[in-house]
């Protein structure tokens, strides 16, 4: 699991130029100061996390337990709260802030956030089928799937068959993408290509948890 | 202004002459051999200018040997050491891709007279 994790915001996407004059494009995140509310632990919880929170709510929009759960924690009331699991909670106190400092260019990160959803969509654009042939006496079947299954023998269509449907809009993880800045003064941090979600939703980034390594090489 | 503007802003150049398509334009480029850098000229009109911000992109066209040789940079590229205006062209379009199809006198671009400073 990740040693560190924080959470952003997503801004949009540009480009930059590297070292060698090269086109880079970059996902712009802004990271605001995290605070933490909680430290779950695996004696208490069973699991260990941070729940943080990050920019600030109006106190009359908060509800009851809201309001209480910050209070407790002595944490002024945030936009919302989010868990970021991490391997080892032990050097994080309640109330500590995370912020860009904590990270630099050149490391490999994932993020995770939302997907845009796509609504009902059909096989070509879900799984990647091939559809079929323009021409060459094709009549309204370009983007079908094709054959589904056999006959009488199964004599029905096997579950998890591919098929049209709802796309988009769960958690998609992007893995070990590059920071390619890290500016603490704006609070915005680069990451080398695109990360999923749409602009201005919520992404968690974390130190890459799968880093890869040569062919059969230890980790 | 918008964030990703801001952090644009930051990898452009201010100093970019004023240059259209039609124009002619020596463009510096900076060349790496090993470990030492050279600067290369590469002289042609300029057939067209597309995008806009940081990814601006323009493309230059000369001749070589009697060869089309078309080069596209992107207008702030840190390779580019310089854009110098050789001459300014008088051109109807904005993208001179007609150009590829004339050569020799017909491929000519009239100048364009340009008040002085």
């Amino acid at each position: 699991m990740a040693t560190k994790a924080i959470v952003g915001e997503k801004v949009g996407m540009t480009q930059v130029w590297d070292d060698q004059g090269r086109v880079v494009a970059v996902t712009v995140l802004k990271v605001t100061p995290v605070r933490v509310v909680r430290v779950k632990t695996d004696e208490v919880d069973g699991y260990s996390a941070l729940q943080v929170t990050w920019g600030t709510k109006k106190a009359t929009s908060l509800n009851k337990p809201e309001a209480g759960h910050f209070e407790a924690a002595g944490v002024t009331p945030g936009k919302a709260l989010v868990e970021l699991r991490l391997d080892d909670v032990s050097t994080y106190t309640v109330g500590q802030e995370l912020t860009v400092e904590q990270w630099e260019k050149g490391e490999k990160v994932d993020a995770i956030a939302t997907a845009k959803g796509k609504g009902f969509a059909g096989g070509m654009k879900r799984h990647n089928f091939k559809g079929q042939g323009a021409s060459h006496g094709n009549h309204k079947a370009h983007r079908v799937p094709g054959s589904i299954g056999a006959c009488a023998t199964p004599g029905r269509v096997f579950k998890g068959t591919r098929m049209a449907g709802r796309m988009g809009g769960g958690q998609v993880t992007s893995l070990n993408l590059e920071i390619v800045a890290a500016d603490a003064e704006r609070q915005l941090i680069m990451v080398k290509g695109a990360v999923p979600g749409s602009k201005g939703s919520r992404v968690v980034l974390r130190n890459s948890v799968k880093v890869a390594t040569a062919k059969g090489g230890a980790r | 202004m918008h964030l990703t503007e801001a952090v644009d802003h930051d990898s452009m150049k201010s100093d970019i002459p004023a240059f259209r398509p039609g124009d002619t334009v020596k463009v510096h480029v900076r060349v790496i051999e090993g470990s030492r850098e050279r600067i290369q000229v590469f002289q042609g009109v300029v057939i067209r200018r597309q995008n806009g911000g940081i990814s601006e992109t323009f493309t230059v066209r000369k001749v070589s040997f009697g060869v089309g040789v078309e080069r596209t940079f992107p207008l702030h590229a840190p390779t580019i050491a310089k854009i110098e205006v050789d001459s300014y062209g008088d051109v109807r379009r904005a993208k001179l891709y007609y150009l590829r199809d004339l050569h020799g006198k017909a491929a000519k671009i009239k100048e364009r007279r340009v008040a002085r400073d």
